[in-house]
């Protein structure tokens, strides 16, 4: 399925530039077709051909291993700001099933959080970086960037981990009370579980989220490793190199992959017994 | 001692409000050891609000309930009874063996016990082989018997049901009642019963007592003198027909009253 998504893009990547106007058009008055030359569109097959190519001449060091360098950074931070992200995530969550109170006054401020664009909020929190101390822990500069991550990480997850959680039937609840079980009891053995089918597709959300937001602040604050970086680096030789910027891209949508993998596989691993085809 | 000792109980909802409702005015209930008890009337007359007391679920506005002699509180911490409801309830993530430990679980049972005692309840409701499986692979008449496995698994000494066949077709439910009849004979098990139907209702109890609505209240109790060794023969007894159409007219005594209805005459 997979692979022949991947060929279905290809071809319709190289099919316009085939038939497309090579130095762009318009459309209903907007100039939005993009110029099909080479400068624009390379070739696919010049852009995977780029990537053995070394990267400088004289070093037999290729930019596929500096991108994959950089994809497995990225993805490092991607991973520690998805935690981070459900952590907080499903926290907020039990919180604020716990007391509804809370969930009138605070969930306005969450959706709110959503709406502060991350490149305005990427400096603040890369200010941090080797300037904040708590005790004997400094913080690290990629800090910065694993927490941009989370900080788009937390949303989808925190969202759906409370709708499951409120999940269960009256009955059920009650079910749990008669049985004078705990109000933590109840939160392990009924509402969590009940909330995996919710939990599963925001944790597909978050995990592109967590990646989008590692990539951006990479980018705005200028952190080197990630791909973020490689992507600038590449775009500024652009004019000159066209194919170089498209393997940063492809780098960052391999990190993206690789952690849509890993939801994949979390979601058969805990969906496995359940019924099939019913779930939210 | 009684198993169930309701006095004088009242339950309002939304007491002091503007959408109060009396569900319960001056209920006095006792129900004996060993004893099958229905309750029947029109919907909406406090049958479940009357069982939910009873399991503590809710508390009531004024009055005192006392099940197996400690305040209903104790007993509901003590796991004294078990509870099975129209929706069999059980946990799809959970295998039938563990859907029947679920209460085992919370009492803090280890797991060598906790097996044992589930192999038991599956044998004592016929569902042997069926330890395995996920609940959605049983049909609703064996999810239904899960249930009442499930609240029977730390032998409490009374059950109490809210119409746990009312989603259940004829035939199946017919089966069902003498089923549960059998597992209560054997392991000596009180029951409060809540149901619609008038049939299933005088076939199942010692005594149906028949409530009305607006307020609730219990405006009969009417004793079935079937015998305690009842089958599929019982239901074709003369007996039987005297008792359904006793009870009958205490519910019509009630609709009359109330113009109410919701009585399922099967
Ligand atoms: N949580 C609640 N809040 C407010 N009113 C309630 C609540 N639960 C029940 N009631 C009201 O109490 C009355 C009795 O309800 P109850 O569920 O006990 O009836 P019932 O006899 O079980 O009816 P049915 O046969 O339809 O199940 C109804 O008028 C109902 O609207
Ligand atoms: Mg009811």
């Amino acid at each position: 399925m997979f692979i022949v998504a991947i060929g279905l893009v290809v071809a319709m990547w190289e099919a316009y530039k085939a038939v497309g106007p090579a130095r762009g058009g318009d459309l209903l008055g907007f100039k939005i077709l993009p110029r099909t030359n080479d400068q624009v569109m390379p070739h696919v097959w010049n852009m995977v051909k780029r990537l053995s190519d070394p990267v400088q001449r004289g070093t037999d060091q290729t930019i596929a291993s500096v991108v994959l360098s950089g994809v497995w950074y990225s993805f490092r931070l991607a991973l520690v700001g998805f935690a981070f992200g459900i952590t907080c995530g499903m926290g907020i969550a039990v919180l604020l099933t716990r007391f509804k109170l809370i969930e009138r006054a605070v969930l306005p401020y969450l959706v709110v959080s959503q709406t502060v664009p991350l490149i305005a909020l990427a400096p603040l929190v890369a200010g941090w970086g080797g300037k904040l101390q708590v005790g004997g822990f400094v913080w690290p500069r990629w800090m910065s960037a694993a927490v941009l991550g989370a900080f788009l990480a937390f949303f989808p997850v925190a969202v759906g981990t409370l709708r499951g959680l409120k999940s269960p039937s009256a009955s059920s609840l009650e079910l749990m009370d008669s049985f004078a079980s705990p109000w933590h009891r109840t939160l392990f053995t009924l509402r969590f579980p009940a909330a995996v089918p919710y939990i599963v597709p925001s944790l597909k959300l978050g995990a592109s989220a967590a990646v989008v937001g590692v990539v951006v602040a990479e980018i705005s604050t200028g952190l080197r490793g990630g791909i973020g970086r490689l992507i600038i680096e590449y775009a500024r030789q652009a004019t000159s190199d066209p194919t170089k910027v498209y393997t940063g891209i492809f780098g960052a949508a391999l990190v993206g992959l690789g952690m849509a993998a890993l939801v994949a596989a979390s979601d058969l691993a805990l969906m496995r017994h359940r019924p099939k085809g019913d779930a939210a | 001692m009684s198993a169930v000792e309701v006095t004088q109980v009242n339950k309002i909802f939304n007491a002091g409000k503007q959408n109060a409702v009396e569900a319960l005015v001056d209920v006095d209930l006792v129900v004996q050891p060993g004893e099958f008890v229905s309750l029947i009337g029109p919907s909406g007359c406090g049958k479940s609000t009357l069982l939910r007391l009873i399991a503590n679920l809710l508390e009531p506005t004024s009055g005192s309930i006392l099940v197996n002699g400690k305040p209903a509180k104790q007993a509901r911490i003590d796991q004294d009874y078990g509870m099975a409801f129209q929706q069999s309830g059980l946990f799809e993530w959970r295998t039938v063996a563990r859907n029947i430990e679920l209460p085992l679980e919370l009492k803090g049972w280890d797991k060598a016990k906790r097996r044992a005692r589930s192999r038991e309840m599956l044998e004592l409701v016929k569902l042997g082989d069926f330890a395995k499986h996920m609940p959605w692979q049983l049909s609703g008449g064996m999810q239904q018997r899960v249930a009442i496995a499930r609240a029977l698994a730390s032998h409490p000494k009374l059950l109490l049901m809210d119409e746990p066949f009312g989603a259940l077709d004829e035939m199946t439910r017919e089966h069902m009642q003498s089923e549960l009849l059998q597992i209560c004979a054997r392991t000596s098990t009180t029951v409060v019963f809540v149901t619609h139907s008038i049939p299933e209702a005088v076939y199942l109890s010692n005594r149906v007592v028949v409530m009305s609505p607006r307020p609730g209240r219990i405006t009969d109790i009417i004793d079935v003198e079937l015998g305690s060794d009842r089958n599929e023969d019982t239901r074709e007894d003369a007996a039987f027909y005297g008792r359904i159409t006793a009870v009958r007219e205490a519910l019509r005594g009630v609709e009359m009253a109330a113009g109410a209805r919701g009585i399922e005459d099967r």
